[in-house]
């Protein structure tokens, strides 16, 4: 048994989004964090000042721990943004405006 | 139901009779039975889909035949889903995050409530709507309480597990230990083993002791032993072990969780030594219930009342009132009690907003439900020595790395007394989160200050340029 054999769901074909370059599939109508779970993936982002490893917590949009850069933009949390062929997520490492610094 | 049929200010919108904020139980409730009554309802919620964290489901692109295989009580959810979509008084404003609420006159046409709302990161992503009377369904989150290794990747929050399942479907790992206190557990652990997860054990604070003193208020709950019972015959059937009066005191791992750390815990939750075990697993869903989120209300000024576990939630009166004027509050709001005391205060509100006398029925269940809900408080209320499981460098605050040592040096050197001194001195509860994860944690450790509620002039993050555009009249 499977999530999606317990709802018998029959989804349309996976898109493919990015994760720090790699191909990973998404079924439509999943959010990119939970696209990453169905991956393995956990974590996509580093603390600012630990420089620790951190993914999605709450799951809904409550904790910002699963802030990560999507198409550019940093500090996006991918528990609440549904998937979209193409997208590409960057882990995010400590606020995400490094390009910013001087 | 078509989302978002009619803006404010533009075709349909206008002022409202009602608007309901939160569209989970008590919410749709609320909303059905208003319209029922001839109110035209501005349906206000921040998900894109109906059913608030309750009655989550898969988006309709998953195709999921059976969405009722992952939920209690999805037929009622269907029935009021089938019939707000028909009802030609009820528009549904998904996407719609209220920020802020500013007081209208009750009754008052021309000084109607205004509800800021935002729909997104752009400038334009703003909306007001406007309302003769206001009712907050609004829920609640989970309580957290920090051990070591709690912010490793694996380790997620039990409500968040089950909110990642019902809606996309995904699980965290294959092995999960289930921890914390409170009946979210065996809803989380049920759904786990359901959707094909083994769990190794379900670890539970406190030893279940605390019902036996509501012995009545059980029996006029059956249907609330019947859902634990049905529970634990998936659990059981799965073979889950329940293990009660022991708590996760440490997670391993590096990159992700590895394994946990049980320990026994003896009556004020300390752990008892020589008592750990350890036990391997590739996730971990934690929880210590839920706290209301009244956020929207404690800015307006409206009483609170704390609940036997500490939480505060919104005082009102026997027709759900709050003590602001025009302001009404049902569900979680109020005090946590589940989804059906959530329905029956969403259509007490109703009636009491459209000047009905409540239904007899729903006075009943509101009665017996709230008992039931006070007895689970007192029952899994955090014991007092909890916090000697957590270690100086244990970070509490997630969002802004501050660990323990440093909230106890605050409150023992630096003499801070409360939480919002600890938050001063360290920054944390200062983070993204605004305290929403660490702040029960933090008043804990502070020594002080359970159940008063945390003061947000905005409820959720807003961009500058909303904040800035001018008021639309």
């Amino acid at each position: 048994m499977d999530p999606l054999d317990l709802v018998g769901a029959e989804p349309g074909p996976a898109r493919t989004i990015l994760f720090d370059g790699r191909p990973v599939p998404a079924l439509p109508g999943q959010t990119l964090a939970a696209a990453l779970w169905a991956d393995g993936v956990l974590a996509w982002r580093t603390t600012r000042s630990g420089g620790r490893p951190r993914g999605a917590f709450c799951g809904i949009g409550q904790c910002f721990d699963c802030l990560a850069t999507v198409n550019g933009r940093p500090n996006q949390r991918l528990c609440l943004l549904p998937a979209e062929h193409g997208d590409t997520v960057t882990t995010q490492e400590g606020h995400g405006h490094a390009d910013l610094e001087v | 139901m078509p989302t978002s049929k009619s803006e404010p200010g533009a075709g349909r919108g206008g002022v409202y009779d009602l608007a309901v904020i939160g569209a989970g139980p008590a919410g749709l409730a609320a909303a059905d039975a208003a319209a029922g009554l001839g109110l035209r309802v501005a349906l206000v919620d921040a998900g894109s889909r109906l059913g608030g964290q309750y009655y989550r489901h898969p988006a309709p692109e998953l195709g999921a035949a059976r969405p009722e295989k992952l939920h209690h009580g999805w037929a009622v959810f269907a029935r009021l889903r089938d019939r707000l979509a028909a009802a030609p008084l009820v528009d549904h404003l998904a996407g719609h995050h209220v920020w802020a609420a500013e007081a209208g006159l009750p009754g008052d046409d021309a000084a109607p409530w205004r509800l800021h709302a935002t729909r997104g990161p752009g400038a334009g992503d703003r909306a007001t709507v406007l309302a003769r009377a206001v009712l907050l369904a609004t829920g609640a989150y989970e309580r957290h309480l920090p051990f070591p290794g709690w912010t490793l990747p694996g380790v997620v929050t039990a409500g968040g597990a089950q909110a990642m399942l019902k809606s996309g479907l995904v699980l965290p790992g294959h092995r999960i230990v289930v921890s914390g206190s409170g009946p979210l557990l065996l809803a989380a652990a049920s759904s786990l083993v359901s959707a094909g997860a083994k769990v190794p054990a379900i670890v539970e604070a406190t030893s279940y002791l605390g019902y036996a003193r509501g012995l009545p208020v059980l029996a006029g709950n059956p249907a609330k032993l019947a859902e634990g019972a049905s529970h634990g015959a998936v659990l059981l059937r799965r073979g889950v072990r329940l293990r009660r009066g022991s708590a996760v005191v440490e997670a391993h791992g590096t990159d992700r969780v590895t394994a946990v750390t049980v320990a026994r815990l003896d009556a004020r939750w300390k752990p008892v030594p020589g008592t750990e075990r350890r036990i391997e697993c590739d996730a971990l869903a934690i929880g210590h219930g839920l706290v209301p989120q009244i956020e929207l209300a404690v800015e307006l000024g409206a009483e609170t009342v704390t609940g036997p576990d500490g939480a505060a939630a919104l005082k009102v009166d026997a027709q759900q009132r709050t003590s602001v004027p025009g302001l009404w509050a049902a569900g979680e709001t109020c005090g946590v009690g589940g989804a059906d005391l959530a329905l029956a205060e969403g259509v007490l509100a109703a009636h009491a907003v459209a000047g009905r006398p409540a239904p007899a029925r729903e006075l009943a269940t509101r009665r017996r439900r709230r008992s039931f809900a006070a007895l689970m408080a007192a029952a899994h209320a955090p014991g007092p020595d909890w916090t000697g499981w957590v270690t100086d460098d244990t970070d509490v605050c997630r969002c802004e790395e501050v660990p323990a040592g440093e909230i106890r040096a605050a409150v023992t050197e630096l003499g801070a007394g409360d939480a919002r001194t600890v938050k001063l001195l360290t920054r944390a509860g200062m983070g993204w989160c605004q305290g929403r994860m660490c702040g029960p944690a933090v008043a804990c450790l502070s020594g002080g200050g359970t159940g008063r509620p945390d003061s947000r002039p905005l409820s959720c993050p807003v961009p500058l340029a909303q904040l800035a555009a001018p008021r639309e009249e």
